[in-house]
């Protein structure tokens, strides 16, 4: 984070510096200070760190059930995305596993986790290219997923519902029912925002060709979840490294080869019928069971270390835990996907023309809570 | 070598060969390889790993081990070109002392080492030789106290 100040400094030349941020831009606090030669982006510097709040520390004060909910302040918007790895890897150290059932349910959460993720990016997208109703559109419907999580979590947004040893509560009897019945809706309307948006001129216009990354840039630089599909690598934690049962389900990974902003928007757009696939699936294959297995007294591990990726919402999320025997860990360390996304910013930016910014800015879904920490 | 984890257990060797007993391996099980070595064969070690295929930094920190009196220092990288090794999490590691925390910079090997690097760098105080941005990522320009992941850095209202 750096001094703020001045937000606008002549270089001399046609040279101007200009800070854009850190307002919150429809995602959270971040600046980017950009260096202009008139219409063109010459120098682009990522500022975060005005939504740091030093996770990782506070970690090391809270148990592993305490836990939960802190780590998953950073990215509400994914919440289940975000805890799910943390619980993972604290079931690895306190030395649990989850009943079948519960893993199953995780699964349903997570999927409709990136789905409300994805429909809120989508939104946020389309003002960010003035279509406003695709921002009405998305957030409206992003409510009936975010319904169907609440009968699960018993919350809109925060549910905290992982828990190391399996999940907080059952599934209501009726959720397949409403689920099917969400899904059918929102498959029609999938068509309808091709039509109105994917499909229209004016967004394409504005996301063809822009913000291109190219495969070997994207590897290079560490690039993550969908903004790495995008250029053609159908790497997905779900199938490299399949965690929960995704390993008895079928689906395909989205992939596109441009590597352009509208590549990385229809990589994520396709994403959404894959998720509710996944969920369809599994509540095919769900059987009655237990949904925790029950650990009594604290929580403690043995001394060593776990650490366990997943595919949130942005891409790979990643945990390393070390385990000292107390109640609380030793060290936690969050490596999430926007913070690894950041560095692309910086790549796609210079070079592109400033009124493409936000087309290129947001089609990363960089997200700056989650980034800072 | 145990029948299980072959390909990890052949990627382990093959660095074995390689290092000799420069390198210690700390361990292998399934999907997670741990190799650790001295600070100053960190590099060549790095620019082994890559040449096995392993291309991006999927995560770096460090630890503060106060009574060892040293920081360990670890890089997570995996590879997402080839499908056969992208289910594995190579680990590096090292320990380097307190009373001189810098070690060589790894970004010229692996550039998405850049942000995270630059995140140990404020939060331990280990400066990474090369790097061209040692400055403060995400915590306020004006922190004043000791870099707040070290141990003897107490949350306020937690002492």
């Amino acid at each position: 984070m750096q001094n703020a100040g001045m937000n606008i400094e002549d270089k001399g030349g046609d040279q101007l510096v200009l800070h854009v941020g850190p307002q919150h831009p429809g995602s959270g606090h971040f600046r980017l200070i950009i260096t202009v030669d008139g219409d063109y982006i010459v120098g682009a510097k990522p500022d975060p760190g005005y939504v740091h709040r030093g996770a990782e520390k506070m970690a090391e004060y809270r148990d592993y059930i305490q836990n939960i909910p802190h780590l998953e302040r950073p990215v509400i918007i994914d919440a289940t995305g975000v805890t799910l790895p943390y619980v993972l890897t604290a079931e690895r150290i306190i030395d649990v596993e989850a009943p079948e059932r519960a893993q199953y349910i995780r699964m349903i959460m997570a999927e409709l986790n990136r789905i409300i993720s994805h429909l809120y990016w989508l939104g946020i997208y389309g003002i960010f290219l003035g279509h406003s109703t695709m921002f009405m559109w998305p957030m409206g419907d992003r409510e009936l997923f975010i319904d169907l999580a609440e009968s699960i979590g018993g919350t809109r947004v925060t549910f905290s519902y992982v828990v190391p040893g399996g999940v907080r509560n059952d599934i209501p009897t009726n959720l397949k029912e409403r689920a099917l019945k969400t899904f059918d809706y929102f498959e029609k309307r999938i068509e309808e925002y091709k039509k109105i948006f994917f499909n229209n001129p004016i967004m394409t216009a504005r996301t063809e060709s822009i913000g291109t990354m190219s495969q070997a840039d994207a590897i290079k630089l560490g690039i993550t979840g969908s903004n790495l599909r995008a250029t053609g690598i159908d790497s997905d934690t779900r199938k490299d490294e399949p965690y929960c049962l995704y390993d008895r389900v079928d689906f395909e990974i989205p992939t596109r080869k441009e590597g352009d902003s509208y590549a990385r928007c229809i990589v994520r757009l396709e994403e959404l019928q894959q998720s509710m696939n996944i969920i369809k699936q599994v509540l095919d294959l769900i059987e009655p069971g237990p949904i925790k297995q029950v650990i009594g007294g604290v929580m403690r591990g043995e001394p060593g270390e776990a650490f366990v990726r997943t595919e949130a919402a942005r891409g790979t999320m990643f945990y390393h835990i070390v385990s000292d025997g107390e109640k609380q860990p030793y060290r936690v360390k969050i490596s999430v996907p926007s913070f690894r996304n950041l560095i692309g910013m910086t790549h796609l930016l210079v070079g592109s023309k400033l009124a493409d910014m936000p087309a290129i800015y947001w089609s990363l879904d960089y997200w700056p809570v989650e980034a800072d920490r | 070598m145990s029948a299980k984890f072959v390909t990890e257990n052949q990627l382990a060797k093959s660095l074995k060969d390689q290092f000799k007993n420069k390198i210690k391996e700390e361990y292998i099980e399934s999907n997670r390889i741990k190799i650790s070595t001295g600070p100053e064969n960190l590099k060549n070690l790095a620019i082994a790993v890559k040449e096995l295929g392993f291309e991006q930094v999927m995560s770096q920190g460090g630890t503060d081990y106060p009574e060892n009196n040293v920081y360990r220092i670890e890089y997570h990288i995996i590879c997402v070109s080839k499908k056969k090794l992208r289910s594995i999490i190579f680990s590096i590691m090292t320990e380097i002392p307190k009373d001189k925390p810098e070690i060589e910079t790894l970004i010229d090997v692996l550039p998405s080492a850049e942000f995270h690097e630059q995140e140990t760098f404020e939060n331990f105080g280990i400066t990474f030789i090369g790097h061209p941005r040692m400055e403060k990522l995400l915590l306020p320009e004006d922190w004043d106290d000791i870099p707040p992941l070290r141990k003897d850095y107490i949350l306020p209202g937690r002492g």
